[in-house]
């Protein structure tokens, strides 16, 4: 029996961070612009080494688009589309999966629907088929829903009891208050409690179409086979979805720290605020800022002054998450109860301090070394290469991204990090959310 | 022959995975797909096992050292000290400052981490192919010229406190898992936490360190492995000039480890925590490793469980949670991959308003009538079929596929041991599997864990965990 005890904790563990930065910089990978006959466009890369052939793909809408009270509509419908369809039951389904050896799984976050297949290149012809009827032809039947239901409330009630997620879930509620993304991303126990099939079967019709679909394929497949797997797959959808209109929003300032009472000895500090856009010309250099301050890094200030000098957490963060209408810089840090307040003046301290005085020249060119060099490292597998691929879609970002990413990286100067940080880093209106039992807080 | 099958016998032809398929099984025996082994090994003169997997998609490389040393080979009173010494390995030697080694492989577009199981303790850098020497020569410098400051290393305590109460402490899961294990083993020393007992970590020291560290970190007692676009020949040579200098170690080997005895009656744990959110069951049982088992009696627990608990067709699913609503969620799973012994573990997440024992006696049913009549041909060609798709599947990962490695060669185990596990797990019969049900799913040798969330949590209190925040 062997557990694993991991040195430093990986740096998404929050629940908001689904959307988070890619680091990183690679080879260029070999992307085709495919055009099905029917008109639906993908990326492709074809790799032959693997028998494999791996599409990911997305649908404008996550759980932004539930109605409010129905949270946790789209992770519901996600979890039901490959639990029977057409004319196949639920075990019918699975069984035909891996009788194919194929995964299909669909998933949301907060701006987007996603699914993933996954099959061996010989089973593509008769896996696809699979695929389609599950997008087109869902069964949801009435008894797997009430099973689904169960398991999402039994999820829900799972991270009633993790300090982090609870912490991350009070900072998007309270900075978010009023807009969509307040809400619980997975849903609550009351509203989970409340979805029926026909908000599912609803939220189906009015998300799944081809104009706001995005494709990416990876693996043993030509351009040709793949054009006809679109047509097969997604011919049918409806050309437009039904979106209700999202505003794009600014996290707004909570001056005073919001205790979520939690039993145990530690307490999960999340701090954040208004983050710099995609779009926004100075976004690679906040990337920069945010790596200098508390990215994957032992040499990370944050880590640096919290945990490597002081011992007062084992992780402690910051990140750049980008929302399709909204940016944040966030960053969380784990201290015993007493000690969290200590935590969180050096948070506050080296916010003031990287603003204020700047990065050293070295940091800026380590930090910018690390974000375009490793990024080869999140494209090492079909799969990553794919995800990769779907995510850059959804951004808005053409097929050179690659290229433009590392462009844009190198292009940062140190005064570009200075003049970024001075705007990025202020804390006056640093809004903090805690779950735990903290002594010692500022009144 | 299934489609699934024949289609990954192709696949592995392709991979590269030696495939002997024997007579035995009707439906494999028209295969005889053998072809050349994937990885390859050497050693250095010093003692020290390369292993080299060629994997040319990525211009990457995945750099691990393995160390055959691990959580379980701490004296009494000293648990935790393998994994401190593995946080302690990133402070400075004569020629690394302190987080350097960390440091430069960030500026290098790497990451690097390190891992410490029972077993073992091992440390990877994931980097562009062209910076494998430097990767190379500060795992070799910190191989033996490790230097600790009591200043570092009583900070770096401190956070490992701290990450024992984040992953353990505050985790109400992990804690029962924990308990759990220390029931489950008598004496053997798996019954101890690889991160330590929350009062011995207070007492590591600087000495417990060094001393742990100078008598089990030499070249002799590693495993090199490296993934990814590079060769056997570049490999050598890189390795020959870095870790081929680092002196061996006289009269190194591992520490006689105490004896698990009879296990003669079942145990039972139950943990209340208020953070618990549905009742919960873990069930585990004492069962042999791919090290300890009889031939073919580890792959045919591998098939047991898939076919018990792996996913909505498994029989645990269909039963406890399509048929009788007992139960959210539930499966088993096989832990196999360990020097002394391995673990079944049979789980499942109480479906609303169900009771505890209404919960255990439905997984007994299905465990009762799976001892009884093992697994239908079916089933049988279905799991084997999965488990080899997993196979295939997670040779697109290096990192993964480095792993698969790297943790069966650290507990002795061979490159052909590894690449003939599909042809093996090929023969398999449903009478091997039936076989290993009856022998393993056995009560007397096993712990049922509950955990239970606690009745007095009043629901206003249970509200406010939900994030009804005050501030």
């Amino acid at each position: 029996m062997t557990r694993p005890v991991l040195r430093a904790v990986a740096t998404c563990l929050s629940a908001v961070v689904g959307m988070l930065a890619w680091i990183g910089l690679a080879a260029a990978a070999d992307i085709q612009q495919v055009r099905s006959p029917g008109g639906i466009a993908a990326w492709l890369v074809q790799e032959r080494s693997l028998p494999i052939v791996t599409i990911r793909f997305a649908f404008e809408g996550g759980s932004a688009q539930e109605p409010a009270g129905k949270e946790g509509t789209a992770g519901l419908l996600a979890a039901m589309l490959d639990q029977g369809a057409g004319s196949l039951s639920g075990a019918a389904f699975q069984r035909e999966m891996e009788k194919l050896a194929t995964r299909i799984s669909f998933d949301s976050d907060r701006d987007f629907f996603f699914g993933s297949f996954e099959t061996l290149s010989a089973n593509l012809a008769k896996a696809s088929p699979l695929l389609k009827l599950a997008i087109d032809a869902p069964t949801l039947d009435p008894a797997t829903l009430e099973r689904t239901r169960a398991q999402f409330l039994a999820r829900a009630s799972l991270e009633a009891g993790d300090n982090n997620k609870l912490a991350n879930a009070q900072w998007m509620a309270q900075s978010f208050a009023g807009h969509a993304y307040s809400r619980a991303i997975a849903g609550t126990p009351e509203s989970i409690k409340v979805v029926t099939r026909e908000d599912l079967a609803g939220y189906r019709t009015r998300i799944l179409a081809r104009r706001t679909l995005h494709v990416a394929a990876v693996g043993d497949i030509d351009a040709e086979t793949l054009g006809k797997v679109l047509d097969d797959v997604f011919g049918a959808l409806p050309a437009e979805p039904k979106l209700t209109a999202i505003a794009d929003v600014k996290p707004a300032a909570v001056p005073k720290p919001t205790v979520v009472k939690f039993e145990g000895p530690q307490s999960v500090a999340i701090f954040g605020r208004q983050g710099v856009p995609r779009s926004h010309p100075d976004h690679m250099a906040a990337l920069v800022v945010t790596q200098i301050l508390g990215g994957g890094s032992s040499e990370a200030r944050l880590v640096q002054e919290v945990r490597e000098k002081r011992g007062l957490a084992y992780w402690v963060y910051s990140l750049l998450v980008t929302f399709k209408h909204a940016t944040v810089l966030i960053g969380g840090v784990a201290s015993p109860n007493e000690e969290v307040a200590k935590s969180l003046d050096l948070v506050r301290t080296e916010f003031k301090r990287l603003a204020e005085q700047g990065p050293t020249q070295q940091e800026v060119d380590g930090a910018k070394s690390f974000l375009i060099g490793s990024y080869v490292l999140s494209l090492d597998s079909n799969a990553k290469i794919a995800e990769q691929m779907l995510r850059s879609q959804l951004q808005g970002l053409g097929p050179d991204f690659i290229a433009e990413r590392k462009a844009g990286l190198q292009r940062v100067t140190r005064a570009d990090v200075v003049r970024v940080a001075r705007s990025l880093l202020a804390t006056d209106d640093l809004s903090v959310t805690i779950a735990g039992q903290p002594t010692n807080l500022a009144p | 022959m299934s489609e699934l099958v024949k289609a990954g016998v192709r696949a592995l032809a392709i991979l590269g995975v030696a495939l002997l398929i024997p007579a035995a099984t009707p439906a494999w025996s028209q295969t005889q797909a053998q072809t050349q082994r994937r990885a390859s090994e050497f050693s250095l003169a010093n003692g020290m096992q390369v292993v080299v997997i060629p994997d040319r998609r990525a211009p990457v490389i995945t750099h691990v050292v393995w160390y055959r040393i691990g959580g379980a080979d701490n004296i009494a009173g000293q648990s935790g000290l393998a994994h401190f010494l593995e946080h302690l390995m990133f402070k400075s030697t004569g020629r690394l400052k302190t987080g350097e080694l960390s440091n430069v492989v960030a500026r290098l577009g790497g990451r690097d981490n390190a891992v410490t199981t029972h077993d073992a303790t091992y440390y990877f850098q994931r980097l562009p192919k062209e910076h494998l020497k430097t990767a190379m020569t500060m795992e070799a410098d910190r191989m033996r010229n490790l230097r600790l400051v009591d200043q570092e290393v009583a900070t770096e305590r401190q956070v490992v406190i701290q990450e024992r109460r984040s992953v353990v402490d505050s985790k109400s899961l992990a804690i029962l898992d924990e308990l759990i294990s220390a029931a489950l083993y008598l004496n053997h020393p798996y019954r101890i936490p690889v991160i330590g007992w929350g009062p011995e970590i207070p007492k590591l020291s600087r000495e417990l360190a060094l001393e742990f560290y100078n008598r089990f970190y030499a070249p002799n007692n590693a495993i090199l492995i490296v993934a990814g676009d590079v060769t056997e020949a570049e490999v050598r040579k890189l390795a020959q000039d870095t870790f081929g200098r680092v002196r061996p170690r006289a009269g190194l080997a591992r520490p006689p480890r105490p004896a698990e005895p009879p296990q003669l009656a079942a145990r039972r744990i139950e943990l209340r925590d208020p953070r618990a959110g549905s009742l919960s069951m873990q069930r585990f049982y004492l069962a042999p490793s791919y090290k300890t088992a009889q031939p073919g009696e580890a792959e045919a627990l591998d098939v047991l469980v898939t076919i018990l608990g792996e996913g909505p067709t498994s029989r645990l699913y269909g039963q406890l949670v399509e048929d009788k609503s007992l139960a959210a969620n539930a499966g088993a799973s096989y832990s196999g991959v360990a020097l002394d012994s391995g673990t079944i573990n049979v789980y499942a997440i109480a479906g609303d308003g169900v009771k505890q024992a209404a919960l255990e006696q439905g997984i007994d049913a299905v465990l009762a009538q799976f001892i009884k009549d093992g697994p239908s041909e079916e089933e049988l060609e279905q799991a084997k079929s999965s488990l080899i798709a997993s196979y295939i599947y997670s040779a697109d990962n290096q990192a993964s596929l480095a792993q698969r490695y790297g943790s069966n060669l650290v507990i002795g185990r061979t490159i052909a041991d590894v690449e003939e596990w599909p042809a093996r797990l090929g023969r398999v019969s449903a009478a091997d599997v039936k076989q290993a049900a009856a022998k393993y799913l056995d009560l007397q040798s096993s712990v049922t864990g509950f955990l239970i969330p606690q009745a007095e949590a009043s629901e206003a209190a249970a509200g406010e965990k939900r994030g009804e925040a005050r501030q």
